[in-house]
């Protein structure tokens, strides 16, 4: 069952993304605008140009093209980037660490804040404080993650400057690390004033990731929970004498879960799609950031090779939320 | 309709864009100042209420002097152009093939299902910008852009609702009265899923005002000499540190706008949807 | 004779809405430790909510407007929320109609027949597991060791309703409240079920209220029994007087309704008109005394 689960989601997930490898390539072979005249410094003749289409196989065929660039890919060579002229693969290397903390904090934060506001939202629904939580949610709702980083920026970075306004971490603070996975590792070894510091640069962009992704959670779970808390379980578990936190957290909440996880799944995508532009504006150091400067540049190895990471992405996310739903209902579990 | 006006959200929020709406067309005639027109010996001029503020400049001036409030009022014409357009093009391209997907079944549904099935799995986002990579910048590629990425909310919407509504009594009887399948999806099924309809264009203004933000923000809208909402948040935030209303004024016309279109779209959806729709 | 643990004496209660329809028309009834107690009534009778009333889950809708609930001499219904809890956790139980919905979907067996043992009498793991196994095993269920790791959809209804029954009684309390416990099982099933209800309230020497609306089902378990029509107490008594020899025309009408009333499983013919007149009547008249005595 599980097992078929994931292959299936796989299988279909890679098909997808070999389409879409197939139609962004073309599509950007076509389409308007040359990224060698973008690189080549003025004064440079037709021959200069022809000698760079060459060296970067811009001269074959587009579906020539392409084959040669798949066959890279599964021989684990994905080009050179035309704009930083450097190796895509250790480019993806070197900025992809950052994107994955930094997503990672964002979906937990998210799926963290957003099950704390459903809770309290259950547990004070007859109060009138649960009016002023919907229209809390309903706000968290209506704005996206775009708007909340540039929110963020002006009132916490610039008005009352409590946090730093872009990176990864200080550039005083002279250290050398061992991965690229600069939060992780310094948790790890147990520098905590490091691990601040980078934490505090990250609070900002994975805020404004998580508050989307919170607020539907929050809508979709505190659903789930209130039908969840009519249930005659529950009814029985007041009886047996329980807290109305123990009703929340021990009964409903393992029923309300999966559903909710199921529902909100796609959100979790848009998360990671969100860094795009939340990296953009913190300047953070990540494959977001770096997407736009290759698709400014028309950087057309770069762009694939991104194309290529985030679906993998959006793959392994997918996978691990179906997986999650499965493993969180017995009924499923135990097929 | 009553239940739209006695939703005071709905009253706010529609007022709001009535308000909006006509600032961006009298542009010319309301703006204070012209958008473009630079002052160098009037930079980054606070707005009113601080010191050092002119009273000709309401809500101050940019990096350049230029007149923060009139290219507010420019800017709000891109922004509302852009969600206008965008919105209406995906609900026509999305509705039809809903329509058609519910209605016929078949092989048409599967193709459509599958097609915002793969659609879904990227982030709306991502494929923007890869969409203006490949069409390259300018106001009508990001309308394209909004278009070819969200037409999957009215397709899926539209088809569920089709299957539904096709099977009540009135389709079956114009069905029996010999009506051809055309009549029938236009003149029967379309106008009672129009309500539906509008609830998710509002919504869908709401989206493409914000990708029309993000990408004049990244510098992939039109040209940098055209005033609009997310390239003046990207100036202002060049310069955040010396004149933070040159990003602020954008970012809270951005903020009202969204939440507008938003409280406006989930207004109708609760009015238009007596039996509550989730 | 010592005093009865369950004692409730005018019970009234009025829908909260504009009507303020009463629910409850002066309800008493007394419950002595290990009887077994039938309140036997239609479906709207009031009888599920004099059982809601004792377990404080009063629906929102309802309001009880008068009277007192006494177990073992305690009002419960002056108590704060957090009193009620403790004692109803520690003293009460509900073996509940419906075996399908009232176990957990999410959590296994074991931990569902443990978690009240480990609350109230502080039990440690291994000892509420020991506890939990041997109440599997007087309820009749064959490898209780294994029962205890599944989760309650890989059980049929009538286990599911075992374990239920096993739960109620884990904590030995004074009083369980079954209501309606066999009327989402099938016919072969509902007796098993009964009888076990009938064999572990013997055994523990607990007192039961039994909620029914099937006089076959009435007549069976119950040592005393209340008829409830409207909200109001028609009859009271032991179950053998009542049956034998009923003094209300409505009793008499429900006997004449369920001519086999030792087999719940024949269905009952509806009760004549004029009868059912003559109550709202009856009721109608109470209401009015009540109103000029107030």
């Amino acid at each position: 069952m599980l097992a078929a689960i994931v292959l299936r989601r796989s299988l279909m997930t890679i098909v997808t993304l070999f389409g879409v490898a197939i139609v962004v390539f073309l599509l950007l072979r076509v389409a308007p605008g040359d990224p060698i005249a973008m690189m080549i410094s003025p004064g440079a003749g037709p021959d200069d140009v022809a000698a760079l289409r060459a060296r970067y196989g811009l001269d074959a065929p587009p579906l020539i093209q392409f084959w040669i660039w798949l066959h890279g890919i599964l021989m684990g060579d994905f080009g050179t980037s035309i704009s930083l002229r450097l190796d895509v693969l250790s480019l993806l290397a070197e900025r992809l660490p950052a994107t994955l903390e930094l997503s990672g904090l964002a979906l937990a934060l998210g799926v963290f804040l957003g099950g704390a506001i459903a809770v309290i939202a259950t547990l004070l629904r007859r109060s009138f404080v649960a009016g002023l939580i919907d229209a809390v949610n309903g706000l968290l709702l209506a704005v996206p993650d775009f708007v909340w980083a540039l929110a963020f920026v002006l009132v916490l970075g610039v008005l009352i400057p409590v946090l730093p306004l872009s990176g990864r971490i200080d550039p005083a603070l002279e250290t050398t690390f061992v991965t690229r996975f600069y939060l992780v590792e310094n948790l790890v070894s147990g520098r905590l004033a490091l691990a601040g510091d980078i934490l505090r640069h990250m609070a900002m962009p994975s805020l404004a990731l998580a508050l989307p992704l919170a607020a539907v959670i929050a809508r979709i779970l505190k659903e789930a929970l209130a039908e969840a808390m009519q249930q005659d379980y529950v009814l029985l578990a007041r009886v047996k004498g329980f807290s109305e936190l123990r009703l929340v957290l021990g009964e409903a909440l393992r029923n309300a879960v999966g559903p909710t996880l199921a529902l909100t799944g796609v959100q979790f995508t848009f998360l990671i799609g969100g860094t795009v532009i939340v990296e953009r504006i913190f300047s953070y150091p990540g494959i977001g950031n770096m997407a736009i400067d290759a698709v400014i540049n028309r950087d057309l190895p770069l762009i694939q090779g991104l194309v290529l990471v985030f679906g993998l992405m959006f793959l392994v996310v997918n996978l691990v939320i179906d997986l999650a739903v499965v493993a969180l209902n017995p009924k499923l579990r135990h097929g | 309709m009553r239940a739209l006006v006695g939703d005071p959200k709905v009253v706010c929020a529609g007022g709001f864009l009535l308000l909006l709406a006509l600032v961006a067309i009298l542009a010319p005639l309301v703006a204070p100042h012209d958008p473009l027109e630079q002052d160098l010996m009037l930079a980054t001029v606070p707005p009113a209420g601080f010191s050092g503020a002119d009273p000709a400049h309401l809500l101050g001036t940019d990096g350049l002097g230029r007149d923060v409030l009139s290219r507010l009022i420019f800017g709000s014409r891109i922004a509302l152009t852009v969600a206008l357009v965008a919105a209406a093009i995906a609900a026509l391209a999305g509705t039809l093939l809903g329509l058609l997907a519910g209605y016929f079944g078949g092989i048409i549904d599967a193709l459509v299902s599958r097609l915002v099935e793969i659609w879904m799995a990227f982030p709306p986002v991502l494929l923007s910008i890869l969409v203006v990579a490949i069409l390259g910048s300018g106001i009508h590629s990001v309308i394209v852009a909004i278009a070819i990425i969200d037409w999957t909310r009215f397709a899926r919407v539209v088809r569920a609702d089709t299957m539904a509504q096709a099977e009540m009594d009135y389709v079956t009887a114009a069905r029996t009265m010999g009506f051809a399948r055309a009549a029938i999806l236009f003149g029967e099924i379309l106008p009672n899923v129009t309500p539906l309809l509008m609830a998710l264009v509002s919504l869908e203004m709401g989206i493409a005002v914000i990708v029309e933000a993000i990408l004049s923000f990244v510098g992939l809208s039109v040209s940098s000499d055209t005033p609009t909402w997310g390239g003046m948040i990207a100036e202002g935030r060049q310069i955040i540190h010396q004149a933070w209303w040159v990003f602020a004024a954008p970012l809270v016309a951005l903020f009202l706008t969204v939440l507008a279109f938003n409280q406006l779209g989930e207004g109708l959806r609760r009015a238009l949807d007596p039996v509550m729709r989730r | 004779m010592s005093p009865p643990l369950l004692s409730i004496a005018g019970l009234r209660a009025r829908r909260r809405d504009r009507s303020a329809q009463p629910i409850l028309r002066d309800v008493s009834l007394t419950l002595a430790a290990g009887e077994v107690h039938g309140i036997l009534g239609e479906s709207g009778a009031g009888k599920s909510t004099v059982a809601k009333a004792i377990l404080g889950l009063v629906p929102r809708g309802i309001r009880i407007t008068d009277g007192r609930i006494l177990l073992d001499g305690r009002n419960l219904l002056a108590l704060d929320s957090r009193s009620l809890r403790r004692i109803l956790g520690a003293e009460a139980a509900l073996i509940p109609q419906d075996p399908s919905t009232a176990l957990n979907p999410g959590r296994r067996v074991g931990a569902q027949l443990t978690d009240g043992l480990r609350l109230w009498r502080g039990l440690s793991a291994a000892a509420a597991d020991r506890r939990a196994l041997a109440l599997l095993e007087e309820v009749q269920i064959r490898e209780p060791a294994r029962v205890m790791w599944l989760y309650p959809h890989e059980l049929s209804g009538g286990m599911r309703q075992r374990v239920l029954i096993a739960a109620a009684f884990a904590l030995e309390p004074k009083l369980v409240i079954a209501d309606e416990p066999t009327t989402a099982l099938d016919v072969t099933v509902q007796k098993q079920i009964l009888r076990l209800i009938r064999v572990m309230q013997t055994r523990h020497r607990t007192a039961v209220l039994f909620v029914t609306h099937a006089l076959g089902v009435a007549a069976q378990i119950c040592d005393t029994l209340s008829l409830l029509f409207m909200g109001k107490v028609m009859e009271q008594g032991p179950a053998a007087d009542i049956l034998l020899a009923p003094r209300h025309a409505y009793t008499r009408a429900l006997l004449a309704a369920n001519p086999r009333h030792d087999r719940p499983a024949s269905s009952p013919e509806p009760i004549p008109e004029p009868v059912i007149a003559a109550c709202k009547a009856e009721v109608a008249a109470a209401d009015r005394a009540d109103a000029e005595d107030g």
